[in-house]
């Protein structure tokens, strides 16, 4: 259709594609999910329940938002604090922590963090003065003093929870916790955590200073209801800008919906994971897809961006390898099954592949040992094979044990694939012995 | 640092003045009259003798302030056996930090309060003295001097007697400064006898010559001037005052308020006197007590009498002298001489109020000698002279009146204190008589001042111009005799090297120096020229609300603000044997003034630290019910340090308010807890998570538990932690041995209890039921006994029941709350988890399992596991995955922990096993 177009209304045209691509990016990127998320109702009121009370009442509480990854935890957090910001009362009251154990790898860093995002008055400018020792002191004698009627509640808020709690000591957590469950100033300590077992690794003190509130989000939906998530998701908002290119967009992704090979790739992903990001991934392709000369998502988009999402890393890899580099995985697939898994080491490769080129090879040339040592440490290099100890263990090359990282129906997947595999090699590879 | 210190300490020699003046056969006491003071590489010595204000080596370089009283010799010829009997002073930072508000106004920084706590012990190594210095008494609500003269004069306002401040009772003063036995007859080297006698007498004479210089006033209490060579005044006029004051306590002491005294009386005190210096210390100053209080009230009588008394006292002095001797031999004493010292007293306070006056210019003169820094003396000199001068003219009627009303014994002392320090000062003898002029005059202003007090208030004004206007005029024309006789003094003072004491205080400001330095040298590094100043006394603090938080609005709220953790319950029940055995302990410990080590252990949850805070709770109310002398609680918290040895910095900070390294703070505490200082009241000190301050070394649990053990210390350590058998596990024999085998354990709640607790705290408000509450007690006695657990869950149990009663509901908690809170509590996620995850993920799963019972082994490689997958995905009926997918399926798993996992660059071969049991896996996978 955009063929019958008129220059500059293919101008605008493109302009809509490119915003409309930019706010889906942003949704699948930031995770910025329009209305609330999905089928946590129970969840959402509970941590939104809490969090009011800690604000409005200043009652100190904490809790652990546990749920697989990709299933919506920060997506649900953030959600909770717009909506409690959107109070104007609140916003003014509640002040933020935002911590990842990614980041903060030790109470150290977490204390100073902490510190800067209070803007307590040891920080200049963005630097935190004073040793360790020195700001937990201040931070602990900052937080007692406050009380529950006077200072403004604090919200901590712990991503990857569970590496805060191989901290030595856990003293951040104790603290925390503590201050939680006494008269100080009013804080909710929320972790988000990936781990089921996450109390398990709480120190028994820790363990009983912390609430023992969990909220699991254990993406229990159905198809049907990730199909409604696809939809929600791909949608483009009312208030946008063209709400003619919207309504042709929102259409086309609702007819989207009822063809069957979407929903057949679907399906597939819904069987391999209820993650939100997988999906996000799958629609990020397909999205990337469009241009102005193809201003829709199409099945065949999206079977596309299937195809490239669940495409086989090391298959891949094996598309790029020379002849020689084939024949040795091979020769090593033999050995593999010959040793039942055992390690082995460049010689015995050679000698099976001098083996096939004797006995069976008719296309292949016999190259020297050093272009075969070559091949081998490229293998090495493009880790299709792992060697056993560590670069510290002085053996000769020829000798070094190694093992295949590759599985046999990997190698004859590939082996299928291959652009003008010579016959005899093929053979050798399905032969059962070398 | 510390180190510094000693070698300091070692260059001092003390040595007595003359011989002993006084001996006490049944202690073998030799009292002496001063000590002599010797620096080494200084061929210049001090003297101190009772009556000085003195600077007392103290613990964390700072020194202590105290009166002497007396100087004794024990006997037994060692190096510490030199005593000193001493009436205490506190500075504002040893008043424990938790009452240090009471008193209502920021301190001056140079201001010391009269230590009146009854069972302090006063008893000091004459060795530990420093230097003397200059305490001057204000009136309460009169302003400190100006800034000028701050140095190193000290000022003492208020008393404070372990509980409040209130205004030093000036008889008070004066008393527990007459106490001392020592004799009045000198035997100093260069000072004949009678001189002293005469020269109390003076000071009675004086007010018949109105206009002197005021700055020789204090000479004029040693009224010899007219009689005996000058050159000795000044020692003659220091060993005055004690006698003075000697004989001033005997007779208050006796004397109950308005009653005569009989000669037996006297007797009967005077050998009490002797007989309770052989006694016990505490004894001592537990009678001193007793009778400083009767002193107190006929304070005011004998101001009042004086005025009339006045003309007597010329007579009086011969009397005087008799009464000098007559200490030393009490016998002797005749009734009617009682009478007359009775009269004495009143005209000594008379005498000595109106020294008062010239207070500020003391301060003044005497700021060169008592100055702690080293700068050069000449500069210091010159704007000296001339404030001095300034001072004078510049005092308006006003000011005057002010000053009159300081008492006065406080700044004879205090002048003596300036002196004696340094050489014996040469004055000329017509600076002497002018001196005793003024006081002449002073006097005569006193007691028109006094006069008038007693006058109505209607006529002061016209009193005060009356009294004030003459004698400014004098002052004027005295002034310059004054200021010639000030620079004559500066000039011979001036020439007296003061290195003890600077070099003495030089080292002890560093430290206070050295933390601020640190921080404040870091933003330096900064390339920017002007960053923002290093926030050095940056305040902790979370910005306060700018709404007010709503109260609880329904009985529900109300709860679960009362079942919070954090809210202070009225008491603690299911507590009271452990209460009572803690609260015994560290009252006993109080009491008596000792230490002791208590190990407290119990499972988290158990109230371990609560109930110490209980018993601290009402040791303090006891504390200020004054059934218990006062102590200080401090608390420190394993976890709530970065590493083992912050606990010294924080012990440090929170008993001292200094800051330090761990290093130094260490020798700090321990300087703190080694020396002996007899005015510092019991430490408990309450040590949390002791587990966490273990060390290789273990330094710092020896020392924790090592300090309760030295008798200076008056240190009780509670020590709390987890484990019963922490002492045999962890420590090793020296430290468990010092903690010894007061221990205590704290055993988890049982149901009834949890449920009383439950039951105190919710205090009649009626928001459960009894069964849901039975239910919630039961299950968390069952399985962990923490009451923090139990309150927990019914606060989430109020908010189920919240929830679901705005649908319907009786708005009480019921048992279906309960349950659901523990089923969120406690039920393990597993299964849910299991149930909710994708289809590839229960295959993966399954495989795992079809691989283990294969290999009959409870661990299998991915790839291994990775063919079963592929299998158990055909037999589905789903389209196979590839090995990329399969190991990320798998380690998703492996994130959410129901896989056990090795790290997953072992690709291939890494090794699978589960989190959760084959038979939860296959029931999860069942229902499904």
């Amino acid at each position: 259709m955009s063929k019958r177009k008129s220059k500059e209304n293919c101008l605008t045209h493109g302009e809509c594609i490119s915003q409309a691509q930019r706010m889906l990016r942003e949704r699948f990127c930031h995770q910025k999910i329009p209305g609330k998320p999905f089928g946590v109702e129970s969840q959402h009121k509970h941590l939104l329940e809490l969090l009011k009370r800690t604000a409005v009442h200043g009652e100190s509480n904490s809790v652990l938002i546990v749920g697989p990854r990709g299933a919506g935890k920060t997506m649900l957090l953030n959600c909770v604090l717009n909506e409690l910001l959107e109070v104007k009362h609140v916003q003014e009251n509640v002040l933020q922590v935002q911590l990842n154990g990614l980041l903060q790898t030790d109470d150290r860093i977490a204390l100073k963090e902490i510190t800067r995002q209070l803007h307590l008055e040891n920080v200049v400018g963005d630097k935190v003065f004073g040793s360790f020792a020195e700001n937990l002191a201040f931070l602990l004698e900052a937080l007692k003093k406050g009380d529950r009627s006077s200072s403004r509640p604090v919200v901590f808020i712990l991503d990857e929870f569970d590496l805060f709690a191989h901290h030595k000591n856990q003293t951040l957590l104790y603290n925390l916790f503590d201050v939680s469950q006494s008269a100080q100033t009013p804080v909710a300590v929320i972790g988000l955590t990936c781990r089921l077992d996450v109390l398990e690794l709480l120190e028994k003190r820790v363990k009983s200073r912390f609430s023992h509130r969990q909220i699991h989000l254990l993406s229990s939906f159905r198809f049907k209801q990730y199909l409604e998530i696809f939809k929600m998701q791909l949608s483009l908002p009312e208030d946008f800008t063209d709400r003619r290119f919207a309504e042709e967009w929102n259409q086309n992704i609702k007819s989207l919906c009822e063809d069957r090979s979407v929903e057949d790739v679907l399906q597939k992903h819904f069987c391999s994971s209820k993650d939100f990001r997988s999906l996000h991934m799958l629609l990020m392709l397909a999205l990337s897809r469009v241009t102005v000369s193809h201003p829709a998502i199409k099945p065949t988009d999206l079977l596309e961006a299937s195809r490239l999402c669940t495409m086989d890393s090391k298959a891949n890899i094996l598309h790029g390898l020379s002849v020689l580099e084939l024949c040795l995985i091979i020769a090593m697939k033999h050995l593999s099954d010959i040793y039942d898994g055992e390690p082995f080491n460049f010689q015995m490769v050679h000698n099976e592949f001098q083996k096939f080129i004797q006995r069976k090879s008719h296309s292949v040339h016999n190259f020297e040992k050093p272009v075969v040592i070559k091949a081998f440490e490229h293998l090495h290099q493009l880790e299709l094979i792992k060697p056993m100890e560590g670069p510290s263990v002085r053996t000769q090359k020829e000798y070094q044990l190694v093992k295949l990282l590759l599985d046999n129906s990997q190698i004859m997947d590939a082996l299928q694939k291959y652009p003008q595999c010579p016959t005899d090699v093929k053979q050798w590879a399905t032969s059962a012995f070398g | 640092m510390s180190r510094y210190f000693t070698r300091l300490k070692k260059r001092r020699v003390y040595s007595w003045i003359g011989g002993p003046s006084f001996i006490d056969r049944k202690l073998k006491h030799m009292f002496y009259e001063g000590l002599c003071i010797k620096t080494d590489g200084n061929t210049n010595t001090g003297c101190i003798r009772p009556g000085h204000y003195i600077l007392i080596e103290g613990d964390e370089d700072r020194s202590y302030v105290a009166k002497l009283l007396k100087l004794y010799d024990d006997g037994t010829g060692t190096r510490s056996s030199k005593h000193a009997e001493v009436q205490w002073f506190v500075r504002f930072h040893e008043v424990p930090q938790n009452k240090r508000k009471r008193l209502g106004r920021d301190p001056h920084p140079n201001e010391v309060f009269l230590y009146e706590i009854p069972n302090c012990d006063s008893d000091i190594d004459a060795e530990t003295i420093i230097t003397t210095v200059q305490v001057q008494h204000l009136e309460e609500n009169s302003p400190f001097p100006a800034a000028q003269s701050q140095e190193n004069s000290l000022y003492v306002k208020l008393s404070w007697d372990g509980k409040s401040f209130s205004p030093v009772n000036l008889d008070l003063l004066l008393q527990s400064g007459g106490k001392p036995v020592l004799p009045a007859s000198s035997h100093t080297d260069s000072l004949p006898k009678p001189d002293l006698d005469v020269s109390r007498g003076l000071a009675v004479d004086s007010p018949s010559r109105p206009t002197r210089s005021a700055r020789q006033q204090h000479s004029s209490t040693s009224k010899y001037s007219q009689s005996k060579e000058l050159s000795d005044r000044q020692p003659s006029n220091v060993i005055s005052t004690p006698t003075a004051r000697k004989k001033l306590q005997l007779s208050n002491s006796v004397k109950p308020p308005g009653s005569k005294l009989t000669r037996d009386d006297v007797l009967a005190e005077l050998l009490d006197e002797d007989r309770a210096v052989s006694s016990l210390e505490a004894e001592v100053t537990r009678r001193r007590a007793l009778a400083s209080k009767p002193s107190s009230s006929p304070s005011k009588k004998p101001r009042d009498l004086c005025i009339s008394l006045s003309p007597i006292r010329g007579g009086q002095i011969t009397q005087d002298h008799q009464l000098a001797n007559g200490t030393q031999i009490g016998p002797r004493l005749q009734p009617e001489e009682l009478v007359k010292r009775t009269l004495k007293r009143e005209s000594r306070a008379e005498s000595t109020e109106d020294l008062a006056g010239i207070s500020p210019l003391e301060g003044e003169v005497s700021e060169g000698r008592t100055r702690g820094s080293n700068p050069p003396r000449k500069k210091e000199a010159t704007p000296r002279k001339s404030s001095v001068k300034s001072q004078r003219k510049g005092e308006t009627p006003s000011k005057r009146k002010d000053s009159i009303k300081i008492d006065a014994p406080l700044d004879i002392l205090i002048e003596d204190g300036g002196e004696v320090g340094g050489p014996v000062v040469a004055v000329t003898p017509r600076s002497r008589r002018k001196s005793a002029q003024v006081s002449s005059a002073r006097i005569q202003q006193q007691l028109n001042y006094l006069n008038r007090k007693q006058s109505t208030d209607f006529d002061v004004d016209d009193d005060e111009e009356d009294v004030f206007l003459p004698t400014k005029k004098d002052l004027k024309s005295s002034s310059e005799e004054e200021s010639e006789s000030v620079t004559g003094r500066r000039g011979s003072r001036s020439a007296v090297p003061r290195t003890p004491r600077s070099s003495r205080k030089a080292p002890s400001r560093t430290p206070a120096k050295t933390p601020n330095k640190t921080p404040r040298r870091t933003p330096s590094k900064t390339p920017v020229p002007r960053t923002p100043r290093t926030p050095r006394h940056a305040t902790p603090s979370i910005p306060s609300r700018t709404q007010p938080t709503r109260k609880p609005g329904n009985v529900l709220e109300e709860a679960r603000a009362r079942l919070h953790v954090s809210s202070v319950p009225e008491s603690l029940p299911c507590r009271e044997q452990e209460f009572q055995d803690i609260f015994n302990f560290v009252e006993s410990k109080v009491m008596d003034g000792t230490g002791g080590c208590m190990y407290i252990s119990g499972v988290p949850g158990t109230g371990k630290t609560a109930t110490v805070h209980e018993v601290i709770r009402c040791l303090h109310h006891a504390a200020e019910q004054d059934e218990l002398p006062s102590f200080c609680f401090i608390e420190i918290n394993g976890m709530k340090m970065t590493a083992p040895h912050q606990a010294y910095v924080q012990i440090l900070q929170m008993l001292t308010g200094q800051k330090a390294t761990a290093e130094h703070a260490a020798a700090l505490l321990e300087k703190r807890f080694s020396t002996p200082a007899p005015k510092r009241e019991t430490t408990v000190l309450l040590v949390d998570e002791l587990d966490l301050l273990w060390t290789r070394k273990q330094n710092v649990m020896y020392n924790l538990f090592d300090w309760p053990t030295r008798r200076q210390a008056k240190l009780v350590v509670l020590a709390i932690a987890n484990t019963m058998d922490l002492p045999e596990r962890i420590m090793i024999n020296r430290v468990a041995s010092r903690l010894g085998l007061t221990r205590m354990s704290f055993q988890p709640y049982s149901y009834k209890q949890l449920q009383q607790i439950i039951t105190s705290r919710l205090n009649r408000v009626r928001a459960f039921e009894d069964d849901a509450l039975q239910l919630v007690s039961r299950k968390v006695a069952a399985l962990s006994g923490d009451a923090r657990r139990c309150l927990d869950i019914c606060r989430r149990a109020t908010e189920i029941c919240e929830f679901s009663s705005q649908r319907s509901g009786s708005g009480l908690v019921a048992m279906s709350h309960v349950m659901e809170a523990l089923d969120e509590m406690f039920s393990s996620p597993y299964i849910t988890a299991i149930r909710c995850a994708s289809v590839q993920e229960q295959i993966f799963l399954k495989a795992v399992i079809a691989e283990f019972r294969r290999l009959g082994l409870e661990e299998a490689t991915f790839q291994q596991v990775f063919r079963q997958h592929l299998a158990l995905c055909r037999v589905e009926g789903l389209s196979p995955v590839c090995m990329s997918e399969g190991l990320t399926t798998c380690l998703r798993l492996g994130a959410c922990r129901l896989l056990l996992l090795e790290s997953s660059h072992r690709d291939l071969h890494l090794r699978v096993r589960l989190n959760v049991s084959q038979d939860d896996v296959l029931y999860a996978l069942k229902e499904g």
